[in-house]
Parts: C-alpha cells; sequence; structure tokens
C-alpha cells in the first residue's frame, strides 16, 4: 500500500520512452486509417459539417461524450483532484450538472430550428447581418480558448512520454501536434472526426475504468481507504475537504462561485456541442444521445474521483508537480504506476487522440462558423456555392490551427480543466441569454441580441485578460507583468449576469419590434420539428 | 439566405402564426415548459446550494459520516443522482406527454403539403 518512492516513477519512465511511443504511434496511425476511410463520401456540406445528419442517437451521443470528455476532463480533473483535493471535484460535478441545462432547454429545441451552425438558431427570427456576425464572432472566441486548453494537454502529455522539460522543446511539440491535428480536420471532415470521437471515447471510459477498478483493487474496494491513502501521502486530512484551493481568501471563495457558476452554464452555450446535435437526423435522436452522453459523463467523472485520489495516494502531489508535464500529469504518472509502460503507452496514446479529436471538432466548428456564416452569408451574401463554401472552411481550419498553436506555447503549464473552464465562462456569458432568450422570449429583439453578446464576450475576454491568470502572479502567462485589475481567474460571477442584463435591457429599449410571424414559425419549428424531422437520403 | 434549409421543405408555405394560436400547439408549450422551467430551477438551486456550502459551510462539509467518507463527498456523489435522476424523468416525460402531441401536430401540417400536381412536396431536409 506505500508508494514506490517518487523519483523511482519519473526515472524508470524515460527508460522506457522508446515503447512508450511505439504504443502511442500504433493508435494514432489506426486512427488515422479511419478517418481517411470514413471520409470517402464527403461530398456535400452537410456531410462536411453536420456527417450528412446520419448518425443514431447513441453514437451522436457517445461521439458528444467525446468530445466533452477532453484532455480536460482526463488530464485537468484527475490533476486537479490529485493536488487540491476536494476542490477539484467541484470540476466534475460543475462539467456534469450542466448537461441538464443542455437537456432540458437547449438540444431538442435547437436541433429542430437550426441547420449547422449556432448562429442558424440565434439570427432564426431577428436580423441576420449583425446577429450571425455577433454569433459566429463568439463561436470563433470560445474555440479559440477551448483550442487553448487542448494544445496546453497535448504540450503536457508528450513532454512527459519524451521526458521533455525544456520550454523550447514543449513548444516544438506543440507545433507537431497542431499540424497532425490541421491534417485530420482537412481530410476527415465531420464524419471522421465523429469516428475517431466515437472510439476514442469507448478506448478513454475503458482506460479509465480499468485505472479505477485497479487503484480500487489495492485498497480492498474501500473508498474509505483510498481516502485514507490520499490523506497519509499528502500528509494532510485537508485533502478530503473543500477549500483546499479556494477557501484561503474571502476573494478565492468567490472565484470559486465563479467557477461553479461558468461550469454549469457553460456547456449548453458550446458551439462545438450544439453543432453535434445537427448530426442526427431527428430531435428524438437528439435528445437520446444527451442522455446516452450524461450516462457515459457522469460515469467517467465517478472514475476521475477515484483517479484523482488514487494519484495523490499512489504518485504524490510532490511527484506530480515536478514531472515534466506538471499537474496535468497525474493520470499518466498513475497509469505508469500501475501497469508500467504498456499502461503508460495506452493511456497515453488515448489522452492524445482525445486531444487530436477534440481539437478537430473545434477547428470544424469554428471553420462552419466562419464558412457558413461570415462568409457564405455575409461577404458573398448567400451566392456562394456550397464548394466554395467548402474550400472556404478549409482554409479557415489551417488559419485556426496556427493561431491554437501560438496560443498553446504560452498556455503551456496551466492545468487544462482550468483553462477549459475559461472556455466555459465565455460562452456561458457570449452565447447563453441569447440562446434562452431566443427560444423562450418572445419579445426579443436584435438589439438585445447584440448587446448580450458583444457585452458578455467582451466583459468575459477583458477580465480574462485584466485577471491573475494571465499577469501578476507565479503561475501567470506574462510572469513579469502585472496588469492584473480584476482579482478573479474566473470571469463568469460578472460577465454571465451582465450578459443576461443586456440583453434584457437591449430589448427593452428597442423601439424595433421583430417579425411575430417569424417568432411563431421558430417556436412551432423547435417545439413539433417540423421540417426538421427527416435525414438527407442517401 | 441564413435559413435556406427550411425554404424546400413541407412546411415552407404553413401559417406558421395560425398553429401557434391553436389550443393543441399551446398545450404542446404548456405541457413542455411546466416541466422544464421549474425542473431547471429546482436542479440549478439544489447546485447552488451545494456550491455555497462546499465554498462557505467548510466544516459541515468536512464532517466525517463513515470512516473518511465526509459529508461534502455524500453531497457531491448525490449532485450525480440527481441528474440521473432528473435525466431519467425527462425522457419519461416527453416520451408520454411531449412526443404523442408534437407528432400529431406536425403530421397534420405536413400531411397538407402537396404540389399544384398533387404529390407530396419535400420532407427531406436538404
Amino acid at each position: 500500500m506505500i508508494a514506490i518512492p517518487a523519483a523511482v516513477d519519473v526515472a524508470a519512465l524515460k527508460d522506457t520512452t522508446l515503447l512508450n511511443m511505439g504504443i502511442f504511434g500504433l493508435f494514432v496511425a489506426v486512427t488515422m486509417v479511419i478517418v481517411f476511410r470514413a471520409s470517402r463520401n464527403n461530398k456535400t456540406a452537410a456531410d462536411y459539417y453536420a456527417a450528412g445528419r446520419s448518425f443514431t442517437g447513441s453514437q451522436n451521443g457517445t461521439a458528444i461524450a467525446g468530445d466533452y470528455l477532453s484532455a480536460a476532463s482526463f488530464l485537468g480533473i484527475t490533476g486537479a483532484i490529485a493536488i487540491n483535493g476536494y476542490d477539484g471535484f467541484m470540476y466534475s460535478i460543475g462539467f456534469l450538472v450542466a448537461w441538464l441545462v443542455a437537456l432540458l432547454l437547449v438540444a431538442e429545441l435547437l436541433r429542430n430550428t437550426g441547420k449547422f451552425t449556432m448562429a442558424d438558431v440565434l439570427s432564426f427570427r431577428l436580423k441576420q447581418r449583425p446577429v450571425r456576425i455577433a454569433a459566429a464572432i463568439s463561436t470563433l472566441a470560445v474555440c479559440f480558448f477551448y483550442l487553448l486548453a487542448q494544445m496546453a494537454g497535448a504540450g503536457s502529455l508528450i513532454s512527459l512520454l519524451l521526458g521533455i522539460s525544456d520550454w523550447g522543446g514543449q513548444a516544438l511539440v506543440i507545433i507537431v501536434v497542431g499540424a497532425l491535428m490541421i491534417m485530420y480536420v482537412l481530410i476527415g471532415g465531420m464524419k471522421g472526426t465523429t469516428w475517431v470521437q466515437i472510439i476514442k471515447a469507448m478506448l478513454l471510459i475503458a482506460g479509465a475504468a480499468v485505472m479505477t477498478l485497479w487503484v480500487l483493487a489495492i485498497y480492498g474496494f474501500n473508498l474509505s481507504a483510498l481516502l485514507g491513502g490520499a490523506v497519509e501521502t499528502a500528509n494532510n486530512p485537508a485533502v478530503l475537504n473543500p477549500g483546499l484551493q479556494y477557501g484561503k481568501t474571502e476573494t478565492s471563495k468567490l472565484d470559486f462561485m465563479s467557477l461553479g457558476l461558468a461550469l454549469v452554464l457553460g456547456t449548453a452555450a458550446l458551439p462545438h456541442v450544439l453543432m453535434r446535435f445537427y448530426t442526427v437526423p431527428t430531435a428524438k435522436e437528439a435528445r437520446k444521445s444527451v442522455v446516452w452522453s450524461i450516462w457515459l459523463i457522469g460515469l467517467f467523472y465517478l472514475f476521475t474521483l477515484v483517479l484523482g485520489y488514487g494519484a495523490a495516494a499512489l504518485v504524490g502531489a510532490d511527484t506530480i508537480k515536478s514531472a515534466p508535464g506538471g499537474v496535468n500529469a497525474a493520470a499518466p504518472l498513475l497509469a505508469f504506476h500501475l501497469g508500467g509502460p504498456l499502461l503508460l503507452g495506452f493511456i497515453s496514446a488515448v489522452a492524445f487522440a482525445t486531444i487530436l479529436a477534440v481539437v478537430a471538432g473545434l477547428t470544424i466548428t469554428a471553420a462552419a462558423s466562419f464558412a457558413h456564416d461570415i462568409y457564405a452569408n455575409v461577404i458573398a451574401k448567400g451566392k456562394a456555392d456550397a464548394a466554395t463554401e467548402v474550400r472556404v472552411a478549409r482554409r479557415t481550419v489551417v488559419v485556426i490551427g496556427i493561431l491554437a498553436i501560438l496560443g498553446g506555447i504560452f498556455a503551456n503549464g496551466q492545468n487544462v480543466a482550468f483553462l477549459v473552464a475559461l472556455a466555459f465562462a465565455v460562452a456561458a456569458s457570449a452565447n447563453l441569454p441569447t440562446i434562452i432568450y431566443s427560444l423562450f422570449w418572445r419579445k426579443f429583439t436584435t438589439q438585445g441580441a447584440v448587446w448580450s453578446m458583444y457585452g458578455g464576450l467582451a466583459s468575459a475576454i477583458l477580465l480574462i485578460v485584466f485577471s491573475p491568470v494571465v499577469s501578476g502572479a507565479k503561475t501567470s502567462m506574462i510572469p513579469g507583468a502585472n496588469f492584473a485589475l480584476f482579482p478573479l481567474s474566473n470571469p463568469g460571477i460578472v460577465s454571465i449576469p451582465l450578459a443576461f442584463l443586456l440583453g434584457w435591457l437591449g430589448t427593452t429599449l428597442d423601439k424595433r419590434r421583430e417579425d411575430p410571424a417569424k417568432q411563431a414559425e421558430m417556436e412551432v419549428r423547435s417545439l413539433t420539428g417540423i421540417g426538421a424531422e427527416k435525414a438527407v437520403d442517401h | 439566405m441564413g435559413n435556406e434549409a427550411h425554404t424546400p421543405d413541407a412546411a415552407a408555405s404553413v401559417d406558421f402564426e395560425q398553429v401557434q394560436s391553436t389550443g393543441q400547439f399551446q398545450e404542446l408549450r404548456r405541457r413542455h415548459r411546466s416541466f422544464v422551467f421549474p425542473m431547471a430551477v429546482a436542479f440549478l438551486l439544489w447546485y447552488f446550494a451545494y456550491v455555497l456550502l462546499a465554498d462557505y459551510a467548510v466544516d459541515f462539509m468536512s464532517t466525517k459520516v463513515w470512516g473518511n467518507i465526509n459529508v461534502g463527498l455524500i453531497l457531491g456523489l448525490l449532485q450525480f443522482v440527481s441528474t440521473f435522476a432528473i435525466t431519467g424523468w425527462y425522457v419519461h416525460y416527453s416520451n408520454r406527454k411531449l412526443d404523442p402531441i408534437a407528432t400529431e401536430i406536425r403530421n397534420e401540417i405536413e400531411g397538407h403539403e402537396f404540389d399544384k400536381d398533387g404529390h407530396r412536396v419535400g420532407g427531406a431536409n436538404k
């Protein structure tokens, strides 16, 4: 029951680099083949963005789980629990409960009203141009923050596998990962990406299940004994109690609230998750996919509780923090401790595929948003043919890939779950109020939507820029500077209520009225699924 | 333009305001809202109560109940249980109360859509 001295773990890990990489490379090659096979019939825009609406609810649900169980969930939450104890568990709970917002209020209604992107729904009964542009910009911003997190996770993971601890080497790793990801998306489109998500979600859940059972077996299937082990290794009984990370000051307690708010309201506003509802043929299948993914995601987060405390007990927080990859290395280090290079190679490959697939999903969403909303509808004013639109989407993929690589290099070393929580805050501020208002509030107007989206987006991003995340603390992205005027590291508690308020204010002050016929059409469509129920015939 | 997805479909020429004003549709909307709104309020209150407890009632949450398992862990796991329960409840409710009436309305509208030659128009979402 006593952990092997920490230094042995990391040193032994370097000896098996080749084996780790071999298993890892094999897995990446297999997924690549699947992408090639799946992409053979990518012809229309519906194929490229929405996989021809050909997936079933359970397939799509698994893919949603795959999208959602990103590096943040696996590497980030495990690391957060391993180091901060109970406070890390908050991520699991917030990320899961958030699905109820998506299930009850958003998923089916959205599936019934839209075509490819979030902007389709938001601009349905409002003025096309301003709303579409705002929705596309916020989609790009959320995807960018989410991508940052994935890139940082990839950097941590590969650095650990290769034993690279210098900044330049890790930057190089991130560049290579980014290039691979661009290839995935360019070749695979949504269908290829969805298949990768499905396979990877199953492998990730299976791998986490094996590790969970293994850890529990070590402690005689006694959760209390496992928790005792974590207390013993950490030499601090407080790892089991709330407040280890966020309980220090009144400001940090507020930060915890802010995080909690962003987590629960972010999911239903994530453009890449919303886009997945369009890959199923009917609203009923959309509901099925959410239910399916809630079960998978919930199960997985129960695993992360065991894995996090397992890593705390068996590997130890100090070892994790000093390993290449830092806090994000908890899960791979636990795998190495349990099953040696074989399990490490497998788990790392799965985690890497996770990142690759999530990045691909995000990039497709961002590209679709730019090509479909800004290029086709605003720049070309609806006159672009589908082939041009897909071509623009592919070029966008390259640009976004490059931006994400650059951002990832700077975000390297931050906890991935924490970075993703920022993306959640931006999504909940910029998108959620407009989604909710336009689905449920008859009087909602264009001005309300535009105020809410730009206000939410700008306040969330400005608050992040002037927060301790970017400057003013030891762990900041720019540690040398200090322009942290805002004390909280998550902006949600300010920017989310503000965006709701702006949406209400903008609507109340708007002298224009929206077309009641459009409102009627949207409401009838959203609840009944008229015109959206049948899949594209093949 | 933006919603070209909907122009060629079966519902293109439907008078949606008329459909919206029918008793049947009003009933569907009432059933939907009377379930999702209270439920959303309930689970959000329960979630924020939990977050506030973890934030400001650390001593209470740290109370050991059984071995090393404390109140905080149990409440956290109960969040999982309630999420699963609400999911199941909603699916049950929509299958029984929402889907039949939505299908009825849809069939009524789409069933009446024919082009000049009497062929059924679309339905496919191209």
